[in-house]
């Protein structure tokens, strides 16, 4: 297989080449056997952008705040606030904070890099099964299935793990199989009898869940990477009708839906956490 | 083809009537309460991105459907 990486811009159309967004981001390079794909790329320009600019806040922190810092610490505190309708206090809202905003901000910069110009437009040409296809060098980090399903994956475990630190054993163990419910039987099967019948099945009723669980990691990543590929193959497949001002309305649509995206995908992380964390009440 | 066509397009029946009922409710409460329009904004928002996702569930399908 030989790999001719040439602008695409100078392609000649002898032979036709296919330019095709595929679900699959394509591997560009090679570390040894561990292929190195378009998307990481992408994430790992959306990192160097992160520390960059962590670093350039931390080292000018002011007690009165000028410029950039004021800007961020407006959005934070925008932020605590609709994190307070969620979690109910200030104190959980402070502690859960930097691992949403992690959340958002690394998601909502990576669904914005999609739209960068020369984001899936520079490529290189490459030979496969006989035919020519056009492989970009950047695309989106997050119309990667693999990003969005590790980003849901640790979202969901992160929650779990935070259950059993902050409530206990035996607590988080009793969301599941409700072990009280059959310890209440004999307390109660004196003033109320039906609860001989209904507890047992209380008991088990925890153990779908589980699956719920599950559903909580599909439904995330699905959510997340169908909005910011589709809107990939929306903006490529409105430049092919006409590249000059059709896209423009698209763009802007696009830029709206990373937005939302990456906020539902926050809050829906904060959601889980906070009903994690918290004992059930009788 | 018809299979992708048809992926998508009974997928999408579902989520538009939602989106449809939950901007219904919520033009509904802003009219009786107009002040209230920036409370109800951002939980509309956020309900119409839920429903949304199903379609987004179906076109994924649609896409991955040779």
């Amino acid at each position: 297989m030989s790999q001719v990486a040439e602008q695409a811009s100078i392609s000649e159309t002898h032979e036709e080449i296919i330019h095709e967004n595929t679900l699959f981001a394509e591997p560009i390079a090679h570390l040894g056997n561990f292929p190195i794909t378009n998307s990481m790329l992408n994430t790992w320009l959306v990192l160097v952008i992160v520390i960059i600019l962590a670093i350039i806040i931390k080292k000018n922190l002011k007690t009165v705040p000028r410029g950039l810092q004021n800007g961020l610490e407006m959005i934070v505190e925008g932020f605590l606030g609709i994190f307070d309708s969620v979690t109910g206090s200030r104190q959980k809202s402070l502690k859960f904070a930097p691992l949403v905003l992690a959340f958002f901000f690394f998601i909502l910069l990576n669904n914005w890099s999609g739209i960068l110009p020369g984001v899936g437009s520079i490529g290189q040409i490459a030979l496969h099964d006989g035919e020519k296809i056009f492989i970009p060098y950047f695309r989106g980090g997050t119309a990667d299935l693999n990003t969005t399903l590790a980003l849901a994956t640790i979202g969901v475990v992160i929650s779990h793990v935070l259950g059993v630190l902050v409530i206990g054993w035996w607590n988080y163990l009793n969301k599941f199989i409700n072990l009280k419910a059959f310890i209440e039987i004999p307390k109660k099967v004196i003033k109320d009898p039906t609860v001989l019948l209904v507890n047992p099945i209380k008991a088990f009723v925890g153990l779908v869940e589980i699956i719920g669980e599950a559903a909580k990691i599909a439904s995330l990543s699905f959510r997340l990477f169908g909005n910011v590929f589709a809107g990939e193959v929306l903006l490529a497949s409105m430049a092919a009708v006409l590249a000059w001002g059709v896209p423009i309305p698209f763009l802007f649509l696009e830029i709206l839906v990373g937005l939302i995206q990456a906020l539902i995908f926050a809050m829906l992380i904060l959601t889980y956490l906070t009903i994690n964390t918290t004992a059930e009440e009788h | 083809m018809l299979a992708k066509a048809l992926a998508i397009a009974i997928g999408a029946i579902g989520p538009g009537l939602g989106i449809g009922f939950i901007g219904a409710k919520a033009m509904e409460a802003i009219g009786r309460n107009p002040e209230a329009t920036g409370k109800i904004l951002v939980p509309m928002l956020l309900i119409a991105a839920f429903a949304e996702a199903i379609a987004i569930y179906a076109l994924v399908i649609a896409f991955s459907i040779k």
